[in-house]
């Protein structure tokens, strides 16, 4: 049994609450527990980032980790929720492929991240290193989700939980990002967002829906 | 072996018997009050054990002896897994004699049993039931043995005691694997024991049944013998959780009596946490399709390999 410090055993644990909330977003029908599961992910996010501030004495990562916060836990839920609110989404979200298909295959890609982290995390020297196996699998998981997602808003869920994992990637690896490059993917992701919604309105006025299947036939008008 | 081994592993075995229908009837008392419901007497269980044992046997006129024989050879599995699953204490002798995934095949070897009788009859409700329980059951099978796989990873082998003893005698520490591991293991308990979100264990004749379809043909003592070693099979389910997650409390040795009082009292007293934990679970949740129970399933399969994929990563 290796002697681990237990702020690593911490780190260890809301590593792990992420990847199971990765899997909770993959295999939810409903679009608003998707948010809350999007909002409680931000927040194992915030609590390892302040965890990994605090062992490795790193200041700004506490600022990035209020940014997370403010932004991934309360203001994009937020945007999301009142999107949802006037696009009247209420009923469950399709998904293209069977549930258990899509977790069997999350799996084979956790087990392929896990695989593909190996060498790079031999070279970190500090506690975190672990846990980049786990981002690596938040971001395919991601990726997942919006591959096998049909409706818009959902995928805009992947993409956010995208950036969530490479939020995670940054943190455990390098000890974060510079604060520049930080609060610009921090505007870009809020800006994105809120393009995007106005986007939901285009599409679904030009459709009636919000399936983007439509969009993949070329229409001559 | 010696006499005082044989004599402990016999009174762990008659205790897990004598002791399975109460907490089943702890369940259910429990259920009761939740649901703003007079609570049935406690021994409710025994009582209707009893009044079944009474009766005359009826079976019906073209069964095969497989039918007669399956009551028996289930509560023989469920008998033999209380005595392989450290409950009280760890040093049972039986218990080195077969390890985890032997005793997964044991609960498999009644399953098919039980599976193979609702079939023997030839009504459509015991066929039904049996293709039902034989569609969670090979689903929930490979979840149980990766939870097992996750707690002998940590442990450093496959039999229960050892687990036990390793979680036991270890500081506490945070392990994430095992936390996905008991909550995979939660999920595989309500399925196989026919609790509320795969099917629901006080229904009879309804569409949605599973286990209580498959059971529909048996009377009296045949019957008594299937609701016992359900009974039974809760129990050891439960001590299989308590000695995977909450090894606390259990006896090293079982030799003298104030260590076998306390170990007793402990096991006691989780059971009732338990049992009203349970009554909790089964309380706040509706009972799912039965075409979402894969989904369900499948969702702990994918906790408990999630659960051994971490603790592959973390170890290195």
């Amino acid at each position: 049994m290796p002697t681990m410090p237990l702020s690593g055993q911490y780190i260890h644990l809301f590593a792990s609450v992420v990847l199971l909330l990765s899997f909770a977003m993959l295999a939810q029908r409903r679009i608003r527990t998707l948010i809350d599961l999007f909002a409680l992910q931000g927040a194992a996010l915030v609590c390892s980032t302040t965890i990994v501030a605090w062992t490795g004495d790193q200041p700004h990562l506490y600022y990035s980790a209020a940014l997370t916060l403010l932004l991934k836990v309360i203001v994009l839920p937020l945007i999301l929720y009142r999107l949802i609110d006037r696009l009247q989404l209420r009923w469950d979200t399709e998904t293209g492929l069977h549930i258990p298909a899509t977790m069997l295959i999350g799996l084979v890609l956790v087990v392929f991240a896990f695989g593909l982290a190996q060498p790079v995390s031999r070279l970190a020297g500090h506690v975190t290193q672990s846990t980049l196996g786990i981002a690596i699998a938040v971001v395919m998981l991601a990726f997942l989700m919006m591959i096998t997602r049909r409706k818009a808003v959902t995928q805009v869920i992947g993409f956010l939980a995208m950036e969530n994992g490479l939020f995670f990637a940054a943190t455990s690896t390098t000890y974060g990002m510079p604060m520049v490059v930080e609060l610009g993917i921090a505007l870009d992701v809020l800006v994105g967002v809120l393009i995007l919604g106005i986007f939901f309105f285009q599409i679904r006025e030009q459709f009636d829906s919000l399936d983007l299947h439509h969009l993949e036939r070329l229409r001559e008008e | 072996m010696n006499a005082a081994a044989v004599l402990t592993q016999l009174f762990a075995v008659i205790v897990a018997v004598a002791a399975a229908p109460l907490f089943l009837g702890w369940v259910n008392v429990c259920r009761a009050w939740l649901q703003n419901r007079r609570a049935p007497p406690l021994a409710q269980p025994y009582r209707t054990i009893g009044k079944l044992l009474h009766k005359e046997a009826v079976l019906a006129h073209d069964v095969s002896p497989l039918f007669r024989f399956a009551p028996y050879a289930i509560f023989g599995s469920m008998a033999t897994a209380a005595a392989i699953i450290p409950a009280l204490g760890l040093d049972l002798p039986f218990a080195r004699a077969a390890d985890a995934i032997a005793l997964v095949g044991l609960f498999a070897t009644a399953r098919v049993f039980a599976a193979l009788a609702a079939m023997d009859t030839g009504t459509a409700f015991g066929t039904l039931g049996a293709r039902r329980e034989m569609m969670l059951g090979f689903l929930a099978e490979p979840a149980l043995l990766m939870v097992f796989f996750t707690a002998s990873l940590i442990a450093g082998s496959t039999e229960l005691p050892v687990i036990a003893g390793t979680h036991q005698s270890h500081t506490l520490a945070v392990h994430p694997s095992l936390a996905f591991a008991a909550i995979a293991f939660l999920m595989v308990l309500l399925a196989e024991n026919a609790r509320i979100p795969v099917d629901n264990p006080s229904t009879h004749l309804e569409l949605t049944m599973i286990h209580e379809a498959m059971v529909l043909e048996y009377s009296a003592r045949h019957l008594a013998l299937i609701e016992w070693a359900a009974a039974l099979k809760l129990f050891n389910y439960a001590c299989m959780g308590f000695a995977l997650f909450l090894p606390w409390g259990v006896a090293v040795d079982l030799a003298s009596p104030p260590v076998l009082a306390g170990a007793l009292a402990v096991l006691a007293a989780k059971l009732l946490l338990a049992g009203a934990a349970l009554a909790l679970i089964e309380t706040v949740n509706a009972k799912i399709r039965i075409f979402r129970a894969p989904e369900f399933l499948a969702f702990a399969f994918m906790l408990a390999v999630l659960g051994l994929l971490v603790r592959l990563l973390v170890q290195e």
